[in-house]
């Protein structure tokens, strides 16, 4: 008897601007509901990115021997078009004897290299290759796909890709020279599994 | 039906400015928070808000599969297949919505059930509850050709039974079943056009429930006593009382759906429909989903092509006409010592026609299909009116707070003190 007076005593009385027994249990259940249904939304959310089929194909394999030199080839990598050039002896020491002070962009936009790299031919291709140079065929301004792969395309005052859209030129090592594009075409992950083939992605 | 104050006050400067211009939150106040409800309803009143969140949940859910399905003939069925192994959470989206449509027709039994037992249907909810049976067969539709989506035997297979229902018809038959194919046989075209008509049912639906909604809002809800609410203390609002009510039975509701999307989320389907439709071959034995069963059954009973149909498509058309059909004064069957027998010999019968649907119509299934179907319709067509004018019923509780408080007299010092804190 004697303890029961005791809290009796001691709990405060109700409604007075303390919360309640109901108020800590309104709370807590809508708390709980809230949670639910944040958590349950995620999978609405998250069915909208790739599936498991489409992250599948993220890799894809290219032969490169019927390709002859000044020749190019589209191929399609995760759904994006992926240029690639086998260049002449011309273009790549061009290309190799620019200073990269006077390129707009000054990364290599390698996706193997670290992010400062500068944006040297040399870190945009792989070594003993630098005649193949393998970029993404998207523009980096607004997403056109650039000029310059078929032998009567128009390719640029630089000589190596050219978009129709807004006038972005390219180089043959697709660093961007002129026009809106803000960066290089990006070099994507590549490698060589035999002396003529390649694996993206 | 007013006889709550509006408890509704714009405090801050927007809501003023708001309430003066559109005054929305004006009505959903006296609408879903002051709004009197009987203060008798039992748990089968939850089924209204457990149905409007189904609802909500196959049109989300629908959605978000519509973005992965593709609607042909060459690709709906493997489409169906990547949802389930490739699509990120396609396994969980997928079952959720298919599960979802048993879930919503056994919530709907549940709520047409309660309807008919404590007599909803009665004057003046008559308008309330033809939207209800407008409703059930537009849902009937969606299931129908969502069912054809999957693209599976028994997909393929109901399509076919049931557009050549319209065949019955004398002279326009097969021109109707054409002109539904879009071909001379079920083909890719004729899920091409479902995929469209499925897309768009969930959405007229939800514009019927509205006015559904708001023909209950006009007539209040009835209660287990079937009588009006005439007086404040025969109503509580509906927040929070009506509101924790559904909440609860929701969470409950939710539960044995989590516990078929999770467990058994092909429980309730058939396993024909895991094999791609093929139009050369038909599975043995065609069963259309458990919640078209009974109707299936009354099809099916019937010796003849167009008589079956007619009984079918009767048996549901039937249901609109219960207002003028039930001769009673008294809406609750509680109060109806002989028509409750034959109400829960009706609940008997559906259920059975249901079981009778799923076997193979042979033998001793179709002369017990054929004993049901007759009582189906009996019970509309003779028993309801005639009952009505025979019975006599028992004594009606002076109003919703008596029947509360026991029935007796006046209340008693204890009833009174728990009514009081019901209150608040």
């Amino acid at each position: 008897m004697a303890p029961e007076a005791k809290t009796g005593t001691a709990l405060p009385p109700i409604g007075h601007g303390e919360p309640t027994r109901r108020d800590f249990l309104t709370t807590a259940a809508l708390g709980w509901a809230a949670v639910g249904g944040a958590i349950s939304l995620w999978p609405f959310i998250q069915q909208m990115n790739p599936d498991a089929s489409t992250q599948a194909l993220s890799s894809t394999e290219v032969d490169l021997a019927p390709i002859k030199e000044g020749q190019a080839i589209t191929v399609l990598w995760r759904g994006k078009p992926v240029f690639i050039r086998n260049r002449t002896k011309d273009e790549v020491e061009k290309a190799a004897n620019v200073p990269v002070g006077d390129l707009p962009d000054k990364g290599a936009q390698n996706e193997a290299l670290a992010d400062r790299a500068p944006a040297t031919d040399q870190n945009r291709t792989k070594k003993g290759h630098e005649n193949w140079m393998v970029v993404v065929g998207i523009c980096t301004h607004l997403g056109c796909i650039p000029k310059g792969q078929g032998l009567s395309d128009q390719r640029g005052e630089y000589g190596g890709w050219f978009c129709p859209c807004h006038g972005s030129t390219y180089d043959t090592s697709g660093r961007i020279r002129k026009g809106p594009a803000p960066r290089n075409l990006e070099v994507p992950p590549y490698e060589f599994v035999s002396a003529t083939k390649i694996k993206i992605g | 039906m007013s006889d709550h104050e509006p408890s509704y006050h714009p405090s801050n400067p927007f809501s003023k400015w708001m309430d003066s211009r559109l005054p929305i939150m004006r009505m959903m106040h006296g609408q879903f928070v002051d709004f009197p409800t009987p203060r008798n309803l039992n748990y089968m009143w939850t089924f209204g808000g457990i149905l409007t969140f189904m609802l909500v949940v196959q049109i989300v859910s629908g959605l978000v599969l519509s973005m992965h399905y593709q609607p042909s003939d060459a690709e709906a069925f493997n489409s169906v297949e990547l949802i389930r192994r490739d699509v990120n959470y396609g396994w969980l989206l997928r079952n959720i919505h298919a599960v979802g449509a048993s879930m919503f027709f056994f919530a709907v039994y549940l709520h047409m059930a309660r309807g008919i037992y404590y007599g909803s249907y009665k004057a003046p909810r008559e308008i309330l509850w033809i939207l209800g049976v407008i409703i059930f067969l537009l849902m009937m539709a969606a299931g129908f050709l969502g069912y054809a989506l999957v693209w599976g035997q028994m997909s393929f297979w109901g399509v076919t039974v049931i557009t050549n229902l319209f065949s019955a018809l004398p002279l326009v038959g097969t021109g109707i079943t054409k002109w539904l194919w879009g071909g001379y046989a079920v083909s890719g075209v004729t899920l091409n056009r479902f995929f469209s008509l499925h897309f768009l049912l969930p959405f007229v639906i939800f514009g019927v429930v509205i006015l559904h909604i708001w023909a209950l809002h006009v007539v209040g809800q009835n209660n287990p006593t079937g009588l009006d609410i005439k007086t404040k203390s025969d109503s509580v609002p509906m927040l929070p009382f009506a509101i924790m009510k559904d909440a609860f039975a929701l969470a409950m509701f939710a539960l044995v759906y989590a516990w078929f999307v999770f467990f058994v989320p092909n429980y309730l389907g058939d396993a024909d429909n895991f094999i791609e439709a093929n139009p050369l071959s038909t599975p043995p034995h065609i069963v259309p989903e458990w919640y078209f069963l009974p109707f299936y059954a009354i099809l099916r009973s019937i010796p003849s092509k167009l008589g079956g149909v007619l009984m079918m498509f009767g048996s549901i058309a039937l249901l609109a006409f219960l207002p003028w059909l039930d001769t009673s004064n008294v809406r609750s069957t509680k109060y109806r010592p002989i028509f409750k027998w034959f109400l829960w010999a009706f609940f008997f019968s559906v259920v059975a026609l249901g079981y009778l649907g799923g076997k193979p119509a042979e033998g001793s299934y179709v002369m017990w299909s054929r004993v049901f179907t007759l009582y189906y319709f009996a019970f509309f067509l003779i028993i309801m009116p005639v009952v009505g004018l025979l019975e006599t019923p028992r004594k009606l509780p002076s109003s919703i707070m008596d029947a509360v408080l026991g029935g007796g007299g006046g209340p008693t010092a204890a009833n009174a003190a728990t009514a009081a804190a019901e209150k608040r």
